[in-house]
């Protein structure tokens, strides 16, 4: 049979190639640290992913997984803490701690139904950003920790002006965790996920044991994200304050798999490409542009694009679930009940 | 002043600003009484309902009124606010809710989040407009401070303890319609209906019941609920903000399910318990707490006893 490259392979292709793109675009119009974030969210998203899409659990605070990994590669690298264990052991470190963090919120809240289970885990959320932000004798608060290491290759310590290394760097995760996310949507694990998202009696009485599988979906999309924490505290070389972690990342994750099509790579990957490329291209551009214009500012509030955002994204999330319901880039439904 | 004091007067901001999160919180367990939905965008619909009131504030110059007229001018912020987020909540189920009746639970809420997020937004252009009151509406984002105008004398003369003409008000206010409403839903034509659907609404369209009207219905309701607090709660805290919505929501969603979702006493009785949670952690424990405390209860409650204090302990139906 003839090779054909899929949607996923498509679009990964063609954002390995924007570095190259950009070299010939003006100075204002590059684009590839933006779509560094693109990819952050990408990792980020494929992990709600595996627990919305998948396991059809829904999970409003993503964003504190995503925390509690950018803190643990923070106290594990940052030069005031006694540790200091460099990159890659703490980047390998976060996989596990947020795995483990998944697992001590599920434990006790996996029996509860959909609509509760989606607010605890929102509860979740504001803890985990409240605690964070109070107690600052560990987590320096409001300011964040800082600084922390990039990787080291060849003995050259990266800085964040390593703009091309830390490009493909993250789209070496990016490519990773896709291919480690496909492999489990096709393993038996995978099938069970379908599986108890269509009818979760059904899958009980089919011999699966739905308490562990949803307890295996919860602790690998916090595990994910804990990864996607872990790097971009590294690329920023600080966690930023708490609220960088707040309920709109966990939106703006959950956003991109409900447009880009939930429970598929491809669409995933599409949707984090649309709503990042949005909010941190289209409208941080238009905002610059109008700027420049000597538009906008502090003057009239309709003026700044960025003040559109809520509105955009409250609008795509209505539209997506009234009129494509399965997304941009559905996933085939073969995949389901193979 | 006297520990004890200390403790009456937090009581009374407590109970004050509990009765507020109550009437809030009713709006949340009415509608997911009725289609078991979290209305997400509720919190964000009384927050609307604030902005409006302190538009009609500026609008009429109401702070130059004398005292009879400013208590006009309350009944018919009041009236507004109320009229304008029931109608706000009315369209909202019209729009983006009625047409996934039949889909899955999930998709409500995401279109219900989608409905928040919309919401916030159009406050946040709210506050930029060109009116004293906004302040000039230059940085919209900022909060709002919204005019004391009911009087600030202390209602027990020389007492350290001191029960101002706000926290009369919160009452006054609030008490009646609670009552009003739990006649309207034990009682009236409307109430009987309301209650059918939520018990079971194949059943209760087969009797006869325009199922739609009556969630309409519900969403008006719960929604003016929201837009008497809204007023309330700008009288008595006195400064406004269009990310408000949030928190206030989760305050009163957590009443909602800590009193037992569904239940109309339950929401007056958790938003009592939330407000003076609320109170005595800003006083005996530190603020910056409090937010953590109230969202651990409702972690708590939704773990250990999720129908809550005197919600029915109903399986849910496979």
């Amino acid at each position: 049979m003839r090779w054909r490259p899929g949607p996923i392979t498509l679009i990964l292709a063609s954002a390995a190639l924007v570095p190259l793109v950009d070299l010939a675009l003006p100075e204002s119009l590059r684009i590839s640290e933006a779509v560094r974030g693109v990819f952050l969210y990408a990792i980020l998203a494929l992990g709600l992913n595996v627990v919305t899409g998948y396991a059809g659990l829904l999970n409003l605070g993503i964003a504190a997984f995503m925390a509690i990994g950018a803190y643990a590669f923070a106290i594990l690298t940052c030069e005031i803490y006694p540790f200091q264990i460099g990159f890659w052991p703490a980047l390998m470190l976060t996989i596990p701690i947020g795995a483990l963090a998944g697992f001590l919120l599920g434990a006790p809240t996996l029996r509860l139904r959909g609509d509760y289970l989606a607010i605890v885990t929102l509860g979740f959320g504001e803890i985990v950003q409240d605690v964070l932000k109070n107690l600052d004798t560990i987590t320096k608060g409001t300011q964040g920790i800082n600084p922390l290491p990039g990787p080291s290759f060849g003995g050259e310590q990266w800085t964040s002006s390593n703009e091309l290394g830390w490009y493909y760097l993250l789209f070496a995760l990016l490519v990773i965790v896709v291919m480690a996310v496909r492999n489990l949507e096709r393993s038996r694990l995978g099938r069970a996920w379908f599986s108890i998202r269509q009818d979760e009696l059904a899958s009980r009485s089919m011999g699966i044991r739905v308490e562990r599988v949803k307890m295996l979906a919860f602790s690998t999309a916090a595990a994910i994200a804990a990864l996607a924490g872990g790097i971009s505290a590294s690329v920023l070389s600080s966690t930023g304050e708490p609220s960088n972690y707040d309920f709109q990342v966990s939106m703006l994750a959950l956003c991109i798999i409900i447009v880009g099509g939930i429970g598929g790579i491809a669409g995933v990957l599409l949707g984090a490409l649309v709503m990042i490329g949005l909010n941190s291209i289209v409208l941080v551009k238009a905002t610059a542009a109008l700027a420049a214009m000597g538009i906008g500012g502090q003057g009239n509030v309709l003026l700044s694009p960025n003040n559109w955002k809520y509105l955009i994204f409250g609008l795509a999330l209505v539209l997506a679930v009234r009129l494509k319901p399965d997304g941009l880039l559905p996933p085939r439904i073969e995949r389901s009940i193979r | 002043m006297q520990d004890y004091e200390v403790f009456v007067q937090q009581l009374i901001t407590g109970l004050s600003n509990g009765m507020i999160i109550a009437l809030i919180a009713l709006g949340y367990t009415m509608v997911y009484g009725i289609i078991e939905l979290i209305n997400f965008a509720h919190g964000d619909v009384f927050m609307l309902g604030a902005f409006l009131a302190l538009t009609l504030l500026g609008a009429f110059g109401m702070e130059a009124w004398s005292p009879a007229w400013k208590f006009a001018g309350v009944i018919m912020m009041l009236g507004g606010s109320a009229l304008f987020c029931g109608g706000l909540n009315w369209t909202l189920d019209r729009v983006a809710y009625r047409s996934l009746r039949k889909a899955s639970k999930l998709s409500l809420l995401v279109s219900a989040i989608g409905c928040s997020f919309i919401c916030t937004n159009l406050g946040l252009f709210w506050g930029g407009l060109p009116m004293g009151v906004f302040a000039g509406g230059v940085s919209a984002a900022a909060p709002k401070d919204f005019p004391q105008i009911t009087p600030q004398t202390n209602l027990l003369g020389e007492s350290a303890i001191r029960i101002t003409q706000a926290d009369v008000m919160v009452f006054f206010v609030t008490i009646p319609l609670m009552i009003g409403l739990v006649l309207l839903v034990n009682r009236s034509r409307l109430g009987r209906a309301m209650r059918a659907v939520a018990q079971d609404s194949t059943a209760a369209e087969l009797m006869g019941i325009p199922v739609d009207r009556v969630i309409g219905m519900t969403f008006f309701i719960g929604g003016a609920l929201g837009g008497f607090a809204s007023v309330v709660y700008s009288l008595y805290n006195n400064t406004i903000g269009f990310q408000m919505g949030y928190r206030a929501g989760m305050d009163a969603f957590t009443a909602a399910v800590l009193g037992g979702i569904g239940s109309l006493p339950g929401a007056v009785l958790g938003g009592l318990t939330i407000g003076c949670v609320r109170a005595m952690s800003d006083q005996y424990l530190e603020s910056r707490w409090t937010n953590t405390i109230v969202f651990g209860i409702l972690v708590l409650i939704l773990i250990f006893r999720p129908s809550g204090l005197l919600g029915s302990t109903r399986r849910e139906k496979v």
